[in-house]
């Protein structure tokens, strides 16, 4: 009987490690009357690292933008299960509460707001949707000096309106520091390499690597494979003209790195124009 | 004659204050009213004709019939549970222009004399005929000309020679609109002398939801090397007028720091003029206006350099809800005497509505050739893409909006520097930005 039990359970673990956590079905969208995403497929397991490169304007950062629920996007067609959740239903913020984190590429400065208030704010909306207690100061500034000082971010920063007067890389490092103390089940990284040193940008991926684990997963959208040498995928998707083209591992971003995105584009376009 | 019929309200009221003087009629104070009188009627009240009240129309108030109440029957539990009775100063306060001893709070001293017009006409009538009316452009303003002929009452305020005045001064301003609709007239005069520091707060409300017409004028004399840091407050109902005019006459080296804070009222014009007539002066204005139904709050201010090395600097904000209106005006002379200056304006708002509106007009008259001056304005709605961030780390709309607007908010505010009043403002601004 026990035995039985215990199989049962390890079953049960066992599909829980396998189920999608992200279930993306032929998604469509656009920007006003600009076809952007043209059906694209994606399932992702937890703990799993996705990257998602391709050319300028194939889509990358509209997809990522599609999923946080960004308004300016017309989903046209296709679904998206989140945890089994019909993730195109919820708002943005719903969206955030259920786990899903967007990293920026060009974070907002908001004058007047400080980092330490905004984090508290959106940490208690997010305990409120799950009906759990708000923190008070006291917890919440505890949470906010262990998070910083692990992801090597002067606290000094976060008494300052946010993302205001930061430089480049004390943007990105934001974002990453707010991910950490809102713990996602999805972190999706929208160009994060983008405008950094080689220094700023290690600073990033050694907070995005601390943040790994067995039941978080990454969408790490670059063009450059260079992101990809210190956060190293799992899976690589080239995206071309709003459709995943094609999928490897790590190896397909260090081939594109030296044969670059043409080969590629020539491959899809051949085989879209005969299916045409 | 735009307005006949509140003119003609205005008028009887003028005629009954003249029969009750008696032997009085040819004192020096009751000249200058009578004087002021004749050139409000040949003026009349400002239509939208008048460049400087192009956006606020007063033809509201035909519709009205006011009375001047000469007793109260105010009864000072209502007044506990009005804002900002905790703060603590020595206090004058009025309520339909009638001053109320037990609410107020005064305590002799040597650092400041307190008293109301009344009693200045008899005590000191050497300051009124001093100062009285004479900031006041009256062959131009007829609103403040209205105001000079009748005004009986008010709070005048001496700070001596090098007084230091550590506890904030408070006037007090209410309308009791319970049973009728009610006219106002008021004129407070604050002398501040060499060397001395106050802050006064004038604070204006409304208890009841009848109109009240106030003309209020408070004229502010900085001598040479004081500091005066003054807040207006309002928080009036969406029926009230409020017509007011803050003359400051700033001497030598002096400070002066202004803010104004709208929390509420239906129409509201503020005038805040400042002359800078003396070298090294510096002068700061903060304005901050937050209308929402139909509310409709206008801020037209002045600032007269008149003499070589003075600094001044202007921050106005508002944010405009549902219906409502705004309006700036930021008058800068700069004369040709007063090189060296330097003059900063600045006007910044937020429309949450598409049905609100905001008129800003920053108007610069540079005769000098050695000056520093800037001036901008902006309207605009919030920041899309600053409440999609804010939404994707999970706060809902709504509160992402309202925490923007507080901060907004917050730049105006945080120039006060009276701890307590700052505090009760920030709850009146959240819960009207909720």
């Amino acid at each position: 009987m026990i035995n039985i039990y215990i199989n049962e359970l390890s079953l049960y673990h066992q599909t829980i490690q396998n189920h999608n956590m992200l279930k993306i079905s032929n998604l469509q969208a656009r920007i006003e009357s600009k076809e952007i995403l043209r059906g694209i497929n994606l399932e992702i397991k937890p703990g799993e690292v996705h990257a998602i490169m391709g050319p300028n304007g194939s889509g990358k950062s509209t997809l990522a933008s599609v999923l946080a629920g960004r308004e300016d996007y017309e989903v046209t067609g296709g679904t998206v299960e989140f945890n089994g959740k019909n993730l195109l239903e919820l708002a943005p913020e719903e969206r955030a509460a259920e786990g899903i984190f967007l990293a920026f590429q060009y974070p907002v400065e908001i004058p007047g707001v400080t980092t330490i208030n905004f984090l508290k704010t959106a940490i208690n909306q997010i305990r409120k949707y799950h009906d759990k207690d708000p923190l008070d100061a006291a917890q919440f500034l505890k949470l906010m000096k262990e998070k910083a000082k692990s992801v090597k971010i002067d606290d000094q920063l976060l008494r300052r309106s946010l993302n205001e007067g930061f430089s480049g890389g004390e943007k990105k490092l934001n974002e990453i520091f707010q991910m950490a103390i809102i713990e996602p089940t999805l972190g999706k990284m929208d160009e994060t390499d983008s405008g950094l040193d080689i220094d700023a940008l290690k600073i990033v991926a050694d907070g995005v690597n601390q943040l790994r684990s067995k039941d978080r997963s990454f969408i790490v959208v670059t063009h450059y494979q260079r992101l990809l040498d210190y956060i190293v995928p799992d899976f690589v998707h080239v995206l071309y003209k709003g459709k995943i083209v094609k999928s490897g591992t790590k190896e397909l971003a260090l081939e594109l790195e030296e044969k670059g995105y043409d080969w590629i584009k020539t491959e899809a376009d051949a085989l879209e124009s005969s299916m045409v | 004659m735009s307005f006949p019929n509140i003119q003609a309200q205005f008028e009887v009221e003028f005629e009954n204050i003249q029969k009750k003087l008696n032997g009085q009629l040819d004192t020096p104070f009751n000249k200058i009213r009578r004087a002021a009188f004749e050139k409000y009627k040949s003026l009349g009240l400002p239509s939208i004709k008048n460049e400087d009240w192009k956006y606020t129309n007063l033809k509201g108030l035909e519709k009205l019939s006011v009375s001047f109440p000469k007793v109260s029957n105010f009864d000072s539990s209502i007044f506990e549970n009005l804002p900002f009775s905790e703060l603590e100063g020595i206090s004058m306060c009025f309520v339909n222009g009638i001053f109320q001893a037990e609410i107020s709070h005064i305590e002799e001293s040597s650092k400041i004399k307190v008293m109301s017009l009344e009693q200045a006409l008899e005590q000191n009538p050497e300051i009124i005929e001093k100062y009285y009316g004479k900031s006041l452009d009256l062959e131009k303003e007829s609103v403040s000309a209205l105001n000079v002929a009748l005004a009986s009452t008010g709070s005048v305020i001496i700070i001596p020679d090098n007084a230091t005045l550590d506890q904030a001064v408070i006037i007090k301003n209410i309308s009791d609109v319970r049973v009728s609709d009610i006219s106002n007239n008021i004129h407070n005069l604050i002398v501040i002398g060499k060397n001395a520091e106050v802050k006064v707060v004038e604070i204006f409300q409304t208890v009841g939801e009848h109109a009240a017409v106030s003309n209020f004028v408070t004229e502010i004399f900085v001598d040479e090397d004081a500091r005066a840091d003054y807040y207006k407050i309002q928080d009036e109902n969406d029926n009230s007028y409020h017509l007011g005019t803050t003359q400051v006459i700033q001497a030598k080296k002096s400070y002066f720091y202004a803010a104004t804070v709208t929390i509420n009222g239906g129409l509201v014009r503020n005038n805040l003029n400042l002359v800078l007539d003396g070298e090294h002066i510096e002068s700061h204005m903060f304005g901050l206006y937050i209308p929402n139904g139909k509310q409709h709050i206008d801020n037209h201010t002045l600032v007269d350099h008149r003499k070589p090395n003075c600094e001044s600097n202007e921050l106005y904000k508002g944010v405009m809800m549902e219906k409502s209106n705004g309006v700036f005006n930021g008058k800068i002379f700069v004369r040709e005497d007063a090189q060296k200056t330097n003059a900063y304006q600045n006007c910044r708002n937020v429309i949450t509505s598409d049905n609100a509106s905001m008129n800003a007009k920053p108007q610069l008259e540079i005769w000098a050739d050695d000056v520093k001056c800037s001036h901008g304005t902006t309207t605009g709605k919030l920041n899309d893409e600053a409440i999609f961030y804010m939404q994707s780390r999970g706060i809902p709309k709504p509160e992402a909006v309202r925490l923007q607007l507080l901060a907004f908010a917050e730049d105006v505010v945080s120039q006060i520097k009276i701890e307590k009043l700052r505090d009760m403002l920030d709850v009146l601004i959240e819960n009207k930005l909720t």
